[in-house]
């Protein structure tokens, strides 16, 4: 294969793993930004790739797996805003807490409902998955290089939910930036009792901020058992919600930039499959887990200073108490 | 805090609370097992019994314990300056590459000096790896909390580069060490019982249980009996407090990770050393997380973190016991109670404070 088509397919590939990873790092943005620690985005996405897989297998509709993902990765942000906001409990414990308990119940359920070891159906049926979206000419095109090939890879090809997670980048940023909504969440990450002493509730705030994130964790997680894979396997974020968090973190706690970050480890992780025992010029064969490694690398390096300056929201991870 | 709840506090916080807190995991763990249909009381049965039943089921309970308490006490070192260090799979995954290194390395060598010599790798090992967010920490102001968890994703990749292009065994599919010379094992408790004429039946229990209870010792007199134990609490209480009694939180910060990624390292001793013999992929298997639930529940004292570890210890044990009789109930039954226990020990806490000084109050 020449060049030129490796690097399109290398990209598409970038898109499709960046998926999960931007919707995740969204809401965990707008989790952080409220004050409230996103460690729960892998507990989160983990238990909506179930419930999605599980219900879309029984019930035969993709659409209905969507349903159960979000309500799952909800319900348990609802568990993280209880113990965080409402009763001001240790938010990465709250948060470790739920990714645990997920790890176990997915497995335990699944084994208790489809006997197949912890995993569930494979999802055959193509009403069952969220499968690709070619778009109209995208097999013609194919035929004339650049651009043709870049509008069949990358523009046409993908789930229905890639294209909600770009959607959602540009969305995410207005509400943030642009409305009163977003004004009084990140000042309530930032300042919370200037926020209450305008009137506003910090609690009622950082609530919705925690079940945003939640509902995209639900997106995140269910276009991994119904998108990116046909099922549920164990363990399947396998680290996706932390790398989501650090690409959040590697993105300053801005939309725009922490896409970048996605779409960045995501290419180390396409690379890193591409390149597995290929030998390159003048290095000769990198390990494949020197790129893995990459990401964290990259994000503990940014933390400590040496990559630029990261500035967290102000009173993250502080429980907010109303003065008696 | 209000009068009433400081003066119940004493003895209410350290041994009620916790028990309150197993009792509602284990009832709501309960509720899943009735929910996928098997009868929980029954469970419980099994699994006591399979946990200390026999003198091998209590050696397999003491054996995982081991683990425990070593990640149990490295989480408490760092609980008690404030630092939440979910790094300790990690850092026992490195500590465990020192253990290791050693028993390849010093084959020959009569076991009295291999043993201090594994001690020390594990300690450095696993310190060194702890240090590097530590001092990020300290001196970077890079939240701990996300740098320990990128660093054991970043552990993980280094041992499994280690494993299957530097230090697998030539000629041998996966990704393990040859077999560590028999003269650098750790005598299992079998053979220490049998030579002080005990009949022991074999299993995996072995002389890291008694450097697991004799770091629990050391981390005691650190911790409540010399000045820098004194120094670690006072700085994770309050900082400001701490600098104003001329105590550094920065040196502070270092020294009690190195400490905690010292007493992870101790995991491969029990798990390589005693048992497998072997350098293998992942052995830490998730102790370092077991350590959180473990030190949130023993309340980042000794004596709790030994009964906490024993407590999952058993869980574990009676847990693989368990999936012969219940095939529906396994190993992940014992992840979700372990992610109830932190849940309600460590973020919960308030709550269950607050009823329990009001009850004990009326």
């Amino acid at each position: 294969m020449e060049t030129y088509t490796i690097i399109v397919l290398l990209l598409a590939a970038t898109i499709r793993v960046a998926t999960p990873l931007v919707l995740a790092a969204l809401g965990g943005l707008f989790s952080e930004r409220s004050g409230v620690i996103a460690l729960g985005l892998e507990g989160m996405m983990l238990g909506a790739a179930f419930a999605s897989a599980s219900v879309s297998a029984v019930s035969g509709s993709a659409w209905l797996g969507l349903g159960a993902g979000v309500a799952a990765a909800v319900a348990l942000a609802l568990v993280l805003a209880v113990a965080c906001v409402t009763y001001r409990g240790n938010q990465v414990v709250a948060a470790m807490a739920v990714n645990i308990m997920v790890a176990g119940i997915c497995p335990t359920l699944g084994l208790a409902w489809f006997d197949l070891g912890g995993q569930t159906p494979q999802l055959e049926n193509p009403g069952q998955r969220f499968t690709e979206l070619t778009w109209p000419g995208a097999h013609a095109a194919r035929a004339v290089p650049f651009p043709g090939l870049l509008y069949a890879e990358l523009i046409s090809g993908h789930s229905l939910i890639v294209y909600l997670a770009a959607a959602l980048v540009p969305a995410s940023a207005w509400i943030l930036y642009r409305t009163r909504f977003g004004l009084r969440l990140r000042a309530v990450g930032e300042n919370p009792s200037a926020v209450d002493t305008a009137g506003v509730s910090v609690a009622g705030l950082r609530y919705q901020a925690v079940l945003i994130s939640g509902l995209l964790c639900g997106v995140a997680g269910t276009y991994l058992a119904t998108a990116a894979s046909s099922g549920f396997a164990r363990d399947m974020t396998a680290g996706k919600g932390y790398l989501a968090l650090a690409a959040l973190i590697f993105g300053k706690w801005r939309p725009y930039p922490t896409l970048g970050a996605c779409l960045l480890f995501a290419f180390t992780d396409a690379l890193s499959s591409r390149l597995e025992g290929v030998a390159l010029p003048l290095v000769g064969v990198i390990p494949v887990q020197f790129i893995v490694a990459l990401p964290y690398v990259l994000t503990v390096l940014l933390l400590a200073g040496f990559v630029g300056t990261a500035v967290a929201p102000k009173a993250i991870g502080v429980p907010y108490a109303k003065e008696k | 805090m209000d009068n009433a709840t400081s003066r119940n506090l004493r003895w209410m916080e350290p041994v009620l609370l916790p028990v309150v807190n197993l009792v509602l995991a284990l009832l709501l763990s309960g509720l899943i097992i009735r929910l996928i249909g098997e009868n929980p009381w029954q469970a419980l049965q099994l699994m006591v019994a399979g946990a200390f039943g026999s003198q091998e089921a209590i050696g397999y309970t003491l054996y995982y314990a081991t683990n425990f308490i070593f990640t149990g006490l490295a989480v408490a070192v760092a609980f008690h300056a404030g630092l939440f260090n979910i790094g300790a799979e990690g850092q026992a995954y490195i500590g465990g590459l020192g253990v290791g290194l050693v028993c390849l390395g010093c084959g020959s060598l009569p076991f009295w000096i291999v043993l201090p010599l594994a001690v020390i790798a594990a300690a450095l090992f696993g310190a060194a790896w702890a240090f590097i967010p530590g001092w990020l920490q300290a001196k970077r102001g890079s939240h701990i909390v996300i740098t320990t968890i990128m660093f054991n994703f970043i552990a993980s990749a280094l041992m499994t580069w280690l494993l299957v292009n530097v230090l697998i065994k030539p000629g041998q599919q996966s990704p393990e060490t040859r077999e560590f010379a028999p003269g650098t094992w750790l005598p299992s408790a079998h053979d220490i019982l049998a030579r002080a004429g005990i009949d022991f039946s074999p299993s995996p229990l072995n002389l890291a249980f008694g450097l697991a209870l004799a770091a629990s010792l050391l981390v005691w007199l650190f911790i409540w009996h010399t000045r820098w134990g004194y120094a670690l609490r006072v700085a994770g209480q309050n900082e400001a407090a701490a600098r104003y009694a001329g105590i550094v939180p920065a040196g502070v910060t270092v020294l009690a990770m190195l400490i905690s990624g010292a007493l992870a390292g101790g995991l491969g001793l029990n798990e390589l050393m005693g048992a497998e013999h072997r350098i293998l992929l992942d052995f830490p298997g998730g102790a370092g997380i077991v350590g959180i639930a473990v030190a949130l529940m023993g309340r980042n004292h000794p004596v709790g973190i030994f009964l906490a570890a024993v407590l999952f210890g058993a869980l574990y044990q009676g847990g693989s016991e368990l999936s012969f009789d219940m095939p529906h109930v396994n190993h992940d039954m014992v992840v979700v109670i372990q992610g109830l226990v932190i849940l309600f020990c460590g973020a919960l806490e308030n709550v269950f404070k607050k009823r329990l000084s009001f009850i004990w109050d009326r």
